[in-house]
Formats: structure tokens, sequence, C-alpha cells
């Protein structure tokens, strides 16, 4: 990390110049005081009317504290953390790839996890002894370790992280083989279908306090390097022969940045489930809000992904409370016509 | 006075005999003209025809081929579906493949008179296509049980013995219902059942809610939220009900769930959990419905505060 600063340093007088101070610092205070809103919001909303939930603000009884302390707030403050870490993955991505449609999930994550879940749900079932052990992790554990074997996967069949090209190729090939086996399994055991199809859609029902530790440790130890190898990545999005020739050492660059992203959606994936869009859109809606380089696209995708999520995760409770709708329908929803509209934008642009 | 009450009985018996012998002699011959050309409607709307009984059938449901074999007529079954599994005897047949993903080949290849499926159109065309005849059935809800045994009794010319096996459930269902009532002292114990751990919850417009509602449980689920509704744990929480259907393997980690640690039902571990072969007679609205409640019913008492 340290090697390669000194040779990039002629690099941050053009790409920071382009920046006002202000308005970054103003867009930063913008998301927090959304975050803010969204998670007071957050206490009110639920399966009770607006008037209870006060009335649960000011004179709460023993039920009412659990469902406001112990399931709401630790619900919605996960999936702020979740969403996060789905936008740093999702900056990551765009920018190791340089390519503004890469999304977390582009390396077989996804299709990792599920396969995971699947094996996990099935082991619930005493005849098959042998996945014992997927039993034990929990659909948790087993999504988190099914995302990343699948990346690895990935690496090993493109034969390292050099190769763009071939990344992508095998992140699909990824996808679409651990998806096949998954539905074979899943035409096995009908049974578990519900349940996979619920985990498929995102499900923030379960966050408790624990969760959100763990989500908070993740981001934490992601967010760092991220913001640290920021540089490489401006450096890289000149081009890969550029960025060499600046003195950068792309393997270490891209396996350290392709590990925090692994790590990021695998942890957000095991949490909340697959959903979708929130790390394709964050990034994203940075960059159309203000310009930026990529420690500041780094930082701000984190915190454009978690109001996101919170937003789609009260969302999913509010409209046909008191059941819910999964909350990953609700974000391919709003990120599916943010997309559109960003599109309409451009075209009539040009 | 005796002897003329004696009489006036003797002469009603026999007024009732000759009644029940014309009644028996009607129908018989009123199924006799129908088995000429008996028509029968389905499920998708369709009329059809039956000239004879059809002897060679492809059952894709489950509670459709425990009916035909309640209906002892196991023997005409050439395959199934790969989920049914009663009785024993339907094990050992083809397995044709699932509804949506059946194998038309197999099916083509059996020649079968009747093939019997829920409402699935595509599937039902194909076959169609292929000149086989096909008669759709819904099977979802408590009411669909007496129907569908009364029409496929009526399509396999077991109209009588189909009229017996309703009359048995109506009487079993009936006993269980008011024994369980009657448990409960008219306090109804609330339930709630988990269908998958998202959490989906049967309510009472399910099958199991409809079941769980002649046992005289309260379901914490309203009807308006649907069949099988995805639920807000809190809302869980919140309504706190007395028992807890739901599977062994997730009742064990109910107490993990945020917040859910404080429910009565979770603090005394008023669970009930069912083995997957039973569980098939709570799911499936075919001939084992009493089976069921009788399940339903055993544990809602033991577990009941």
């Amino acid at each position: 990390m340290s090697a390669l600063r000194p040779s990039i340093v002629e690099l941050e007088l053009p790409l920071f110049a382009a920046n006002t101070g202000w308005r970054l610092a103003a867009w930063l205070a913008a998301c927090l005081a959304v975050t803010l809103l969204l998670t007071a919001s957050s206490l009110l909303i639920g399966t009770s009317s607006l008037e209870t939930s006060f009335g649960w603000l000011l004179n709460p009884d023993a039920q009412s504290s659990v469902i406001l302390w112990q399931i709401r707030l630790p619900r919605t403050v996960g999936a702020w953390f979740a969403g996060a870490l789905l936008g740093l993955a999702g900056a990551i991505a765009q920018g190791v790839f340089r390519n503004p449609l890469a999304e977390p999930y582009l390396l077989g994550s996804a299709s990792g996890a599920a396969l995971g879940v699947t094996l996990s749900l099935l082991a619930a079932d005493a005849s098959l002894g042998g996945l014992a052990w997927a039993g034990k992790l929990g659909v948790t554990g087993a999504a988190c370790i099914g995302a990343c074997a699948a990346i690895a996967l990935t690496i090993l069949l493109s034969r390292g992280v050099l190769a763009t090209a071939s990344l992508l190729l095998a992140g699909i090939v990824v996808a679409f083989l651990l998806s096949a086996v998954t539905s074979l399994l899943l035409l096995s055991k009908p049974d578990v279908w519900r349940a996979m199809q619920a985990f498929l859609l995102g499900n923030t029902g379960f966050l408790s306090w624990s969760s959100v530790g763990l989500l908070g440790i993740v981001f934490v130890v992601c967010l760092a390097p991220a913001v640290l190898l920021s540089r490489g990545l401006d450096a890289l999005s000149l081009g890969e022969d550029t960025a060499r020739s600046l003195g950068l050492s792309l393997p270490m660059l891209r396996l350290t940045l392709l590990g925090v992203l692994s790590l990021a959606t695998a942890t957000a994936v095991g949490q909340v489930g697959i959903v979708g869009f929130v790390g394709l859109v964050a990034p994203h809606l940075v960059r159309e809000t203000v310009s930026v380089n990529h420690r500041q696209l780094l930082i701000g995708a984190p915190l454009c992904g978690g109001a996101l999520l919170q937003a789609a995760d009260l969302v999913s409770r509010w409209i046909v409370h008191p059941a819910e709708l999964p909350v990953g329908a609700v974000t391919a929803v709003v990120g599916g016509i943010y997309l559109v509209l960003l599109l309409w934008r451009r075209n009539r642009h040009e | 006075m005796a002897i003329v009450d004696v009489r006036a009985n003797a002469s009603r018996v026999a007024a009732l005999r000759l009644a029940t012998i014309c009644v028996v002699v009607w129908g018989s011959l009123a199924h006799a003209t129908l088995a000429q050309a008996d028509v029968v409607r389905d499920d998708l709307g369709r009329e059809l025809r039956f000239d004879h009984p059809p002897l060679r059938l492809i059952s894709l449901l489950p509670s459709i081929t425990e009916t035909i074999c309640a209906l002892d007529a196991c023997s005409r079954l050439l395959a199934t579906d790969r989920y049914s599994n009663w009785p024993r005897q339907v094990q050992s047949l083809p397995k044709a493949g699932g509804l949506d993903d059946a194998e038309i080949e197999l099916i083509v290849r059996l020649k079968p008179d009747l093939v019997l499926l829920s409402r699935s159109q595509r599937i039902t065309d194909r076959l169609e296509d292929l000149g086989i005849k096909t008669f759709a059935l819904e099977s979802d809800r408590y009411s669909d049980i007496a129907h569908n045994i009364q029409v496929i009794g009526e399509i396999l010319g077991l109209d009588a013995r189909a009229q017996d096996l309703n009359a048995t459930i109506a009487a079993s269902v009936q006993v269980l219902a008011t024994t369980a009532r009657a448990a409960h002292h008219g306090a109804a114990p609330s339930v709630y059942f988990e269908v998958d751990s998202a959490p989906y919850a049967a309510g009472p417009e399910s099958f199991i809610g409809e079941l769980l509602a002649r046992l005289g449980a309260r379901n914490i689920v309203s009807a308006d939220l649907g069949a099988f509704p995805k639920l807000n744990p809190e809302y869980v929480v919140r309504h706190d009900p007395d028992v807890i259907f739901v599977s062994s393997d997730e009742a064990q980690q109910l107490a993990a769930r945020p917040g859910w640690s404080g429910m009565r039902a979770v603090r005394e571990g008023r669970f009930c959990s069912f083995p997957p072969d039973v569980v098939d007679t709570i799911v499936r609205p075919g001939p084992r419905v009493a089976e069921g409640m009788r399940a339903l019913a055993a544990c809602l008492e033991r577990e009941s505060p």
C-alpha cells in the first residue's frame, strides 16, 4: 500500500481539484440526515399504527420495549450496515472492473450463497447425514461461506485476478453452474422452496443486535483498506497500462480489493439475503449527485447504500402491514426505476 | 292397543323397505343411463364426457392419488407424480415428475384413459394436444375434499363408495371438532402456525387454518392477510400466541430471533411439531384429513395453557 503512494502522488492535483469541498460536505450531511430520519421513523413503523407506536415510545411496557429496541431498532441499523456493505462492494466492483454496470454479485457470490443456504436447509432433513455440517452453520453462515467459496472458485477458474474479461466470464460460468445445482437440489426437496424463495428475495426481518455487531465490524474492516487503496483505483481508471506505468502493483491491488468485495458481499448476503440493485445503484447515485474521485465514492456509496436499504426496509414493512414485502423486491423496483430514469436523462443529453 | 301399534310399525317398516327398494332401483337405473354418457365439469370449467369409467389412471397430485386409493381404486393407477407417497403401494409406481415438470413422454407411453391433475393450463393443453384426456381438480381448501371425492367417485363409477367415504370423513371431523372445543372449556387457545421461517404463516384462509378453526383455535393471523402471508416478525411478538406450530428444528431457534425469547409460548416451550408423514396429512386436502386433524387436536390439547 505504502509502496504505491509516492508514485501516484502527482495524480492528486487534477483529480481533487474538480471537487468543491463544501458541496461534498453538504452531500455527506444530507446523507447522514436522511439516515437519522429513517432510523427515527423506523421506530414508529411496523405492525402497529403510528399513534400506538408513539404511545409506546412515551409509555413503554415490557412487550412494546422489546418490539422497539430489540426488533425495530436493530432491524433498521442492521439494514443500514448491510446496505452500506453492498454499496461499498458495488463501488469497488465498478472501480476494479472499470465498468459502471458491475455489481457486488458479478463474481458468482449470490449463486454461491443460494447454494449454501439450500444445503443448510436440506441438512435439516435427517436423511442427509453428510450435510450435518451445513445444518450447524445455519442459513447465515452457510450463505456467507457459499458466497466466499463461489468467488474463490471464480478466481481459480480465471487463473488469477488480472484478466478482467476472463474473471467476468468465470463469474458468469460459476453463477450458472451453482444455480443449476441449487435448482436440482430444490427440485428433489420442494418443501424448502419457500424458505429459499424468501432468502432469494432478501429478508431484513430477523436482524438482531448481534447481527448488527457482526455487520458493523465487517463494515469497518472492509472500509479501511478500500479507502486506503482508493488512489490505486483512481490510477486504474486511467487504464491498466497507465496504472502499471505509475508503479502500481495491479495483482496486489485487485486481489486485496476483491477480497474486501467478497467479505462485504458475503456478510451482507448472509444477514439479509440476496438484495439486488443496492450495490449497483448506490455508486451511481453518488456519481450523479456529486462528481467524485474513488476515495469519496468509496465513502459516499456505503452512506447511500445504507440509506437505500433502510428506506426499502421501511417501505417493505409499511405497504402491506402487518404482513410485509420481501425487501429485495422493493429495492429491485426502486432501483430499476432509478436506472431507467438515469438512462432517459442520458439519452436526452446526448 | 299394543297389537295395533305393532301392526302400524310393521306396515311402516314395509313401506320404508318398499321406498328404499324403489330408490335403489331408480338409482341404479339412473346410474345405468348416466353411465352411457356421464358429463362431469372439471375445475377448469370444461365439461367432460365419460362413456365408461376410466380404468387406466395417472394422478399428478398427492391428494388426488390419496382420494383414488381411498375409493379402493388404487389398482387403476399406472403412475403418479413424484410427491405422491401414500398409501405405501403407490410408492412403487412409476413417477411422472411434478405438475409443472411432468414427464410427458412417460405419460404418453403408459396410454392412460385419464390424467387427473390440479389446475395447470400448460400441462393440460400439452396432454390434450397429444390426445390424452385430462381432468383438472382444485385441491386447496377443506371443501375441496368432499367435492373431489364425489367427483372422482362419479368419474370412476364408484359413487356409492364416495358417498360412504364422505360420510365417514364428515362424521370423524365432527367428533374431533366437538371434542377439541369441549377440551378448551370455551377459552379458545390462540395459535401461530409457521409454514416457514421467513416467517410465512398459515392464515385462516389456508387449509391448515381451516382445520385449526374447526378445532376451535384462534389464529393470530387475520383472514384479510390471505392464505400464507409473509409476516413482520414483530406481529407474532405482539400477539403472543398460546401455542406455536413450527418445525422441530426451527423450534429450537425461535428464542434466538430478536425479541422472541420473551414470548409466553417460547418461554414455556409450547410448540407443536410433527414428523413429515404427519405433516402430509395436515397440508394435503385429501381423505386423510381426520388423521391430520387428530394430530393437530392432540398437540393443541397437550400444549394449550
